[in-house]
Parts: structure tokens; C-alpha cells; sequence
């Protein structure tokens, strides 16, 4: 196989890790430990919302991010014709 | 009918249940006695990864950890959770592309070194049994607490059914058996769960209801509200520092993408996009749980308080005297008033009560039925057994795959092998239980090494492995051997008190031996970095294995080696 090919595949792929990485980690260690003081000023329902990231809304971004990889990564094995 | 009885009867069914899958899947070939042979549908390996993941420490203790520690507890829930991110796009469509059987494999092999192998596989024994020891102990805890068995005649009764069917199933019959363990775990967790949430708040859904109000005032506040009365610090706001929850949070998330018996779930499927979509069912069972055990920490919480504190001691319920007799709870009439004062103060605080009996305790503290109470027996039990087993078959696959065969005598027969690999989960089992009825203090100490380690060790060098080609064997076994002796050493000082040992003032940065894998892990990635810049490159066929893995065409002849 086309090693240029190849390539190109694997940038997009990194390209696609590192943003959903970086939402990775905004939500767990920015939302829920960093600015999480400043987040609890803000109340919605009975769930300070730092709290809230650090105990519910991390947790539920990170089941949408492994979603979200599979979609996109099935879509550019498709695209690359490097599916099984 | 009595919980006893009701006890029996659903554990006895589970049992019974999940010999019948053993029976009905054992293995016939090490490929199916290490991965299953490569054939399992992803939502099945999801719920078999969720089931292996979840352990005593997730179904008993956790609530429990986070009802006492509040906000603090939040580490728990964003690092065991956050680690499966890591897994899905950093390492297993790659590692099940790679297409061995065990993580010594992909280290051995990428590393081109009978040495790196080696050092990989003292990673993955020690890991291994220091996380087995807790969960055999798990085993006994629910045996001698609802079963009024003596607690090592549990830890017996739990190694024959996991010798059973971890040596007579492999990972076959262990995947199909932690299917069915999910579903009686995630069963017996949320039924109570559901059921608080609508005593306390009438919404039927846990993750909203401990955001609901009860009589007007938001449960959270109220829960608030009680602890600055006893004076304990507010439950929504943490007692940690702020770098240290970074730290922890970092080394449990690491830890988790590195632990072998997660990883080696992977290789089971049978292409690489499978890889990618179980890691994705595998956290959303997961989130089932860790989004549902900090609820049950607030309903737990406000029930307990509200049950006991400056109550008549001779008017309480009857759970409280069955958890006395374990010793779990201990209540000392310190002012002798007969009430009992439950309060942050050491001086005056009149009860200790043991963090695991919470979620074990909290049916029975919430007046529900006999059945539910002794449904939640039975997922402690499912939680403990399942995990158990994956880390034995991590255990003997190491001992008989990567030590024997990989080492000792490359030219064993296949049979031969499948007789190794089923003699060493005999022994193995025989060590847990041995550790289960003699637990060593050390046992929470060392599951924190545990995570550690597995992020000290096994993430950089198999991250690195996939995404910097460069990467030689000289800088991964440096990097491995550093990171491994940096965290025994902070490991050992900070909680054996050797080398001199060390108080909270002496931890490095401010950071907890807990906390410590991210740095060990930090410490591990320059290392490496560093040694092979400066060492020949690997060779030009190892430079063909990383770009194989990197797609995933082909997944299927890459398991003919």
C-alpha cells in the first residue's frame, strides 16, 4: 500500500485524537478541578455546576467522545478503503 | 422470607448460572484460553469489560468512599472513568491490530527484547495480585455479613467457583460469564438505588434525584447543611488540594488504560473498529454505575446521619446491631448520655463506621425489602468474582504464555501450553485465596500501587510503542525500570515508612503517593524520550510493525503468527 497514503490517514487520525482529546480533558480537569470554584457560583437545580462535572457531566462527555471516535474513525476507514 | 433465605436462593442461582456458561463455553485451544479466540461481538466484550472492570472496590466501596469524602470522591469517578478515553483512541484499536494475546507480547515484540518481556511481565504479576488479594476479600466480606458464614469459609466457597470456571473456560467462559455477572451487578445496584430516589426525592431517576429537593430544600444543600452542623467540611467542596486531586485523578485514569486485564479484553474481538466500539459500550455500561454511586452517596449519607445522629442507641434499627457484630460499625458512649454523637471532632465523636458497609448497609438503613437486600449480596458477589477471574487469566497467561512458552521452551506443544496456562490459574487461585484469608494490611495501600504502577510502567512504553516510531527498546526499558522503582520507592516511604518515611509536609510538590503514577508516568515518558534519542534506532522490521498496527486493514492474518 501507498505509504503517502498511509500517512495522510494517520495525521487526520491524530488530528482527530488530539481535539477530542483536548475536550477530554476540559471537562474532568479544567471544569471539574481547576475552575471548579468559580463553576459552583453557578447553580442549576439543586447541582453546583463545578460539582456537577466533577460527579455526573464529565463522565457522560466521555461516553460521547468514544462515540463520536468510532463515527468518525469508521467514516475514515471508509474513505481510505481500510476497512475490514 | 428472611434475608437469609432470600440470600441463598438468588446467590445459589447465580452460581449455578454461572457454572452452567462455563461449562457451556470451555475453552479447547490457548487461543480461546487467552482471547476467546478472537470471535467476541463488541457489545458482549462491552458488557465482559464492564463486568472485569468493576470490582468489590466499585460495587462496595466507592459509594461509600465518596458519601464520606464528598466532592474529594469526584477522583474516583473521573479517573475510572476518564481511563477508558485513553484506552479507546490511544490503545486498543492498535494493541487488537498487533493481534497477540497478552500486553508482555507487545512489549516483548515491539521492543524486539527478551528483557523488555521480562520487566513487563513482573509489571503485570505484581499488578495483578495486588488487585486479586482485595477482591477475594470482597468475596469473604459479603459471604460472612449476609450468610453469617465464617469470612474464610466465604473466600473458599468464592475460589471454587472461580477455579471452576477460569480454569476450565478460559477467557471464553470468563467472557460469557462477566455478560451474565454485569446484568446481575448493574441489577442489583440500581434496584435500590431507584427505589431510595423515589423514597427521598419521588424521582424515580438516581443522577436527577440527588438534584432534587425534598420538602422544598435541595437534598445537596441540605446534606451541606448537616455537615457544617456536625462540623465536618461542606460535602459539595473538597478537603484536598487542588494539584493533588489533579495528580490523583491523572494516575487513576492512566492506571486504568494500563492495567493488563482491561487491555487484554481488546485482543477478544475480531477487528479493530470492534476494538474501538467495546471500548464505547464498556464505558457506557460503566457510566451506569459511576454515575449512579455518587447519588447513593448522598441518599446514604443523608439517611445515615439523619438515622443516627443524637439518637437513643438502644432505639436503633436492627441493621445497626447486625454490622456491630462484624466490627464494621462500633459505636463508644464516650460522655455516657446513651445518645449517640456523631460528629467530626475526634475528641467527642462517639461512632466509627466502616466506609465499605455502605452500600452493602444501605437497602437495609432505607427499610427496603428482604429480596433487594439480598440482590445486592449477590452483585457484591458478581462484582468481586468477575474481576477475580480476569486477573487470574492475566496471571496465568503470563506465567504460561510469556514466561514458557515465550522463554523457557519455545517449543512446547499447544497442549502443553493449555495444561500450563490451566496449572498456573490453579496456583494462582490458591495464592489469592491465601492473601483473601490472610489479608497483608497493606491491601488499600497496595491497590493504589497497583494503578501506579500500571501508569508508571505499562501506558508510556505501549503509548509510545504506537505513536513515536523512534521509540527503542534501550529508551522503554529505562523508562519502564525508572518509572516502576520511583513509585515502589515513594510508594514504600510515604505508606511503609521505609527510607526514612515522611509526613504530608515531605510528599514532593504536594503530591500523594496516590496521586504519585502521574508523575512516575511524567517521569517514565522523559526517560524514554531522552535514552533513545541518543541510542540506534529499532530495526527496520520493527518500524514495519508500527506502521501495520497503525491501520486497520488486515487485523485477521496479523493472529496467524
Amino acid at each position: 500500500m501507498d505509504k503517502q497514503y498511509q500517512k495522510k490517514y494517520w495525521k487526520n487520525n491524530l488530528k482527530y485524537l488530539t481535539i477530542l482529546l483536548l475536550i477530554w480533558f476540559l471537562v474532568s480537569y479544567v471544569f471539574g478541578i481547576i475552575l471548579v470554584d468559580t463553576l459552583n457560583k453557578i447553580k442549576i437545580g439543586g447541582f453546583k455546576l463545578g460539582f456537577w462535572f466533577a460527579q455526573q457531566g464529565s463522565i457522560y462527555v466521555f461516553v460521547i467522545l468514544i462515540f463520536v471516535y468510532i463515527k468518525l474513525m469508521n467514516k475514515l476507514d471508509k474513505k481510505y478503503n481500510l476497512e475490514e | 422470607m428472611d434475608i437469609q433465605t432470600w440470600t441463598w436462593g438468588i446467590v445459589g442461582f447465580t452460581f449455578t448460572l454461572y457454572i452452567g456458561i462455563a461449562i457451556w463455553s470451555r475453552a479447547s485451544s490457548t487461543g480461546e484460553f487467552y482471547v476467546a479466540g478472537k470471535g467476541v461481538h463488541p457489545i458482549a466484550n462491552g458488557l465482559a469489560t464492564a463486568a472485569d472492570w468493576m470490582s468489590a472496590a466499585s460495587f462496595i466501596s466507592m459509594a461509600g468512599l465518596i458519601s464520606f469524602s464528598g466532592y474529594d470522591g469526584s477522583v474516583y469517578l473521573m479517573g475510572w472513568t476518564g481511563g477508558y478515553v485513553l484506552l479507546a483512541l490511544l490503545l486498543a484499536p492498535y494493541l487488537r491490530k498487533f493481534g497477540k494475546f497478552t500486553v508482555p507480547d507487545f512489549i516483548g515484540d515491539r521492543y524486539y527484547s527478551d528483557v523488555a518481556r521480562v520487566v513487563a511481565v513482573v509489571c503485570a504479576l505484581i499488578i495483578s495480585f495486588t488487585y486479586v488479594a482485595g477482591q477475594m476479600r470482597g468475596v469473604g466480606l459479603v459471604f460472612s455479613r449476609f450468610l453469617e458464614v465464617n469470612i474464610n469459609t466465604g473466600v473458599i466457597i468464592g475460589m471454587f467457583i472461580v477455579l471452576f470456571y477460569a480454569v476450565l473456560g478460559g477467557m471464553k467462559g470468563i467472557t460469557y460469564t462477566q455478560v451474565a455477572q454485569y446484568c446481575v451487578l448493574i441489577f442489583a445496584f440500581m434496584v435500590p438505588a431507584i427505589f431510595i430516589s423515589i423514597q427521598m426525592t419521588g424521582n424515580p431517576i438516581p443522577q436527577l434525584g440527588f438534584g432534587s429537593s425534598t420538602d422544598g430544600v435541595y437534598l445537596l444543600d441540605k446534606l451541606d447543611g448537616l455537615h457544617r452542623e456536625l462540623g465536618f467540611h461542606e460535602y459539595t467542596s473538597g478537603n484536598k488540594s487542588k494539584i493533588d486531586m489533579f495528580f490523583i485523578t491523572g494516575a487513576l485514569m492512566v492506571g486504568t488504560a494500563g492495567l493488563p486485564h482491561v487491555i487484554v479484553r481488546f485482543f477478544t474481538v475480531k477487528k479493530v473498529s470492534d476494538a474501538r466500539k467495546s471500548a464505547g459500550w464498556a464505558l457506557l455500561f460503566i457510566a451506569i454505575l459511576y454515575t449512579t454511586a455518587p447519588a447513593i452517596a448522598v441518599f446514604a449519607r443523608i439517611n445515615m446521619i439523619e438515622t443516627v445522629s443524637n439518637k437513643k442507641y438502644t432505639e436503633l434499627p436492627n441493621w445497626f446491631s447486625n454490622w456491630e457484630k462484624t466490627g464494621l460499625i462500633s459505636f463508644d458512649d464516650k460522655n455516657n448520655d446513651g445518645l449517640i454523637q456523631y460528629v467530626a471532632d475526634t475528641s467527642v465523636n462517639e461512632l466509627t463506621i466502616d466506609k465499605d458497609i455502605m452500600v452493602l448497609a444501605n437497602p437495609e438503613i432505607a427499610y427496603l425489602p428482604n429480596w433487594v437486600i439480598a440482590l445486592v449480596a449477590a452483585g457484591g458477589l458478581a462484582a468481586a468474582l468477575s474481576t477475580a477471574a480476569g486477573l487470574l487469566l492475566v496471571i496465568s497467561a503470563s506465567i504460561s504464555h510469556d514466561i514458557i512458552k515465550k522463554i523457557v521452551n519455545p517449543k512446547i506443544s499447544e497442549k502443553g501450553e493449555l495444561v500450563a496456562a490451566r496449572l498456573s490459574a490453579v496456583i494462582a487461585v490458591i495464592i489469592a485465596g491465601w492473601f483473601g484469608i490472610n489479608p497483608p494490611g497493606f491491601v488499600a495501600a497496595t491497590v493504589a500501587l497497583a494503578f501506579g504502577l500500571a501508569a508508571a510502567s505499562f501506558f508510556p512504553a505501549i503509548v509510545l510503542g504506537i505513536f513515536h516510531k523512534r521509540m527503542n527498546k534501550e529508551g522503554a526499558i529505562a523508562g519502564m525500570v525508572v518509572g516502576m522503582v520511583l513509585m515502589l520507592y515513594y510508594m514504600m516511604r510515604f505508606k511503609f515508612d521505609w527510607f526514612g518515611g515522611g509526613t504530608k509536609d515531605d510528599w514532593w510538590f504536594g503530591v500523594s503517593p496516590e496521586g504519585f503514577g502521574t508523575f512516575a508516568m511524567l517521569v517514565n515518558f522523559v526517560v524514554s524520550l531522552i535514552i533513545a534519542s541518543f541510542t540506534p534506532k529499532p530495526p527496520k522490521e520493527v518500524q514495519e510493525i508500527v506502521d501495520n498496527i497503525r491501520i486497520p486493514l488486515g487485523a485477521n492474518e496479523a493472529q496467524i503468527h
